[in-house]
């Protein structure tokens, strides 16, 4: 459904609010392919074309692989550029993700996360955009639909940065958020275009009188140099999104850092986890705190480039931390936040034990009683210092 | 390797009543499609199809990608597969080079077929594979909420195109002849009884027999172009819209304007991709 009334107030569904944020930016173009569930967001979207309320050149592509095609060729000819997309959606853009953060073009895609085929299944959990973790994108993750978008408007800033210029995806959890309606605070389309501000690119292929090349071939001699150039610039993005997130904070009244702590500072033991299920979650701490647990939880909002020392410095002082991922890196030593995290905290000679908890894949429901089952196993952790087992599957 | 497609090789001819529930896995009913959608009436027309060949239901191996048409091999007991969008033409390449003596149908859509998969399309039909490729064609992606497809006509309103599509359309029988299938056939739901014989014949042809079949949307495409009911659609779309290929040969150009031509509207006969294979691998071994 198309907001069409401008309101500080709405309820409205993940999508929608995603939808109408892409109202507000008015991209010059936007390239995409149906896929559920992200679906809704491009179909309200169409409606702002087809009503005029937006500029946007609009492209049904004949699919995903097409879409993000589409959108690269417009971004390096020096547009603003947004798309959306899911699950399989964003697998089989995945030739074109790698080419997007490359060419560093700063490219806003929405992904609703949803689950990976085989079996197929249409519902959420992060093993979509999990799998896209390196191919250079910056990942935000969002709780919830008023976050969703926010954060929208900051990727815009984060992406267009001059000491960035690499695509971002924002994340909403399939169904869960981007189904559910929040009565979220809507800003005006002026304190939009104040905020995100006109574009301008600064190598657009439209500029026939200073001609560019775009993805030229480089050999053993000059390719390096292009990739430590990129990883260098998606390093920067980690003080971009602080910037971007504290003067959102300023205009608008909520500010967004690199991550969320929940009662996390006299911690115990806590609980890492993404997106939706970190709600699920405080509900859980609240219970516990109530009983004179000392639990806490970290919700990292930035997950590229991945804020290794943040994290470390708000969690080296806790005795278990519990990493929870919803998707499974087959085979690997756990799963991604479980990665990162054990692997950022091996630099401290008193460190935290950490385990690995694999939940609510394919749309699984994780609840309250689940988070508590966690923490309780991390307070046992806490107390004998021993860990029975490493990485697990819970809500199965 | 013997490339012998299971085909039996009687002519068509209408088998009394049967239980379609013994060609069905009951426990996956009810179906999902809406009411007043067509694809139960093509999937019992490809039933009574099957039945007339008297294939075995296990030499039938079902594969589709992703859409309500692609739901199909979901509710039927043959060897089925259930693929990825768009990409279900290319499981069944392999599927069938592993096991030529399969008869491979693919059930796909419009979307599936002719735009993400567009491609796995007409290399099938290029390479002339023992091989069925129905595509249930309702103008619109129907499981995603009614999105403009490539074969949405023009003028007409989808989810994408609120002011009417301006792309023009493939049509899939023109499309599938070009590129080289050696069978291709329309029909619609409308004509189940029509559709039943069209379907057993490219069932019983060895190579690729791609059926363009024009079912309705009454939830999406319906609604969007205010056709007033499913069966207002069936008439106005598939009864009055089409003409069977006997009548068309007696038309002018003029008079078929808006028409689209039903039946049997392309047969050639064309060396089978897997008997190809065969030879090829007989030559490299020097038997």
């Amino acid at each position: 459904m198309a907001v069409t009334m401008v309101k500080k107030q709405a309820g409205l569904t993940g999508n929608s609010a995603v939808a109408y944020a892409m109202k507000q930016i008015n991209p010059d173009v936007c390239a995409a392919y149906p896929i559920t569930p992200s679906t809704q967001i491009m179909e309200d979207f169409s409606s702002y074309v087809a009503d005029g309320k937006v500029d946007t050149e609009l492209i049904t592509a004949e699919s995903e692989h097409s879409a993000m095609s589409a959108c690269i060729g417009a971004s390096a000819a020096g547009a603003r550029v947004m798309t959306a997309t899911s699950s399989q959606g964003l697998a089989l853009m995945w030739e074109m993700l790698y080419i997007a953060s490359g060419l560093r073009l700063p490219i806003v895609l929405a992904n609703v996360n949803r689950a990976l085929s085989a079996p197929i299944n249409i519902h959420c959990d992060h093993s979509d955009s999990m799998g896209a973790r390196d191919s250079g994108w910056i990942q935000i993750y969002s709780e919830t639909v008023q976050e969703a978008y926010d954060n929208l408007f900051q990727a815009v800033r984060i992406a267009e940065s001059e000491k960035v210029l690499l695509p971002v995806m924002v994340c909403l959890d399939g169904f869960i958020t981007s189904h559910a309606i929040e009565n979220i605070s809507l800003l005006e389309d002026a304190e939009v275009s104040q905020f995100v501000g006109g574009y301008k690119a600064q190598h657009p292929m439209l500029d026939t009188d200073n001609p560019v090349t775009y993805g030229a071939m480089t050999l053993p001699d000059s390719y390096i140099i292009f990739k430590h150039q990129q990883s260098e610039a998606i390093g920067r993005a980690k003080d971009v999104v602080v910037e971007v997130g504290k003067e959102f904070g300023n205009r608008f009244g909520r500010e967004y850092g690199l991550m969320e702590k929940y009662r996390l500072d006299d911690a115990d033991v806590a609980i890492v986890i993404l997106s939706s299920a970190a709600g699920t979650t405080k509900v859980a701490v609240d219970e516990l705190r109530a009983k004179g647990k000392k639990v806490g939880l970290l919700r990292p909002r930035l997950f590229r480039p991945f804020p290794f020392k943040e994290i470390a410095d708000a969690l080296k002082s806790i005795k278990a931390v519990a990493c929870l991922d919803r998707v499974d890196s087959f085979s690997g030593f756990g799963s991604p936040l479980f990665n990162e995290i054990r692997s950022t905290l091996y630099e401290f000679e008193k460190r935290p034990k950490v385990i690995n908890k694999i939940f609510g894949l394919g749309g699984r429901d994780y609840k309250v009683k689940d988070a508590v089952g966690v923490f309780e196993e991390l307070l046992k952790i806490a107390e004998t210092g021993k860990v029975e087992t490493l990485i697990k599957y819970i809500t199965l | 390797m013997s490339t012998q497609a299971a085909t039996a090789s009687v002519p068509y001819k209408e088998k009394k009543p049967f239980d379609y529930t013994s060609y069905m896995r009951k426990g996956k009913l009810p179906h999902i499609w809406c009411p007043g959608c067509g694809h139960g009436v093509v999937m019992k027309s490809l039933l009574r199809a099957i039945h007339a060949t008297g294939i075995d239901q296990d030499n039938i191996a079902m594969v589709s990608g992703i859409g309500c048409s692609s739901r199909t091999p979901g509710y039927l007991d043959f060897n089925t597969l259930h693929t990825l969008h768009g990409r279900a033409i290319a499981y069944a390449t392999g599927l069938k080079l592993a096991k030529p003596k399969l008869k491979v149908i693919v059930t796909t859509g419009d979307g599936d077929a002719l735009a993400i998969g567009g491609n796995h399309f007409i290399h099938a039909c290029r390479r002339n594979m023992d091989m069925v490729i129905l595509v249930y064609n309702n103008y619109i992606y129907g499981m995603t909420s009614g999105q403009s497809s490539p074969t949405t006509p023009q003028n007409m309103i989808a989810t994408t195109a609120r002011y009417g599509s301006i792309e023009p359309t493939f049509d899939t029988c023109d499309l599938a002849k070009a590129a080289g299938a050696t069978f291709v056939a329309r029909g619609t739901a409308y004509h189940c009884q029509e559709l039943e014989k069209t379907l057993y014949e490219a069932i019983m042809h060895k190579g690729m027999a791609v059926v363009d079949i024009l079912d309705s949307c009454p939830t999406y495409y319906g609604r969007f172009n205010k056709f007033k009911s499913a069966s207002e659609m069936m008439e106005k779309i598939e009864k009055d819209g089409t003409i069977s290929v006997a009548q068309a040969a007696k038309m002018t150009p003029e008079q078929l304007q808006g028409k689209l031509v039903r039946g049997v509207i392309h047969k050639a006969e064309r060396a089978e991709y897997c008997e190809e294979y065969e030879k090829l691998m007989e030559k490299a071994q020097g038997k």
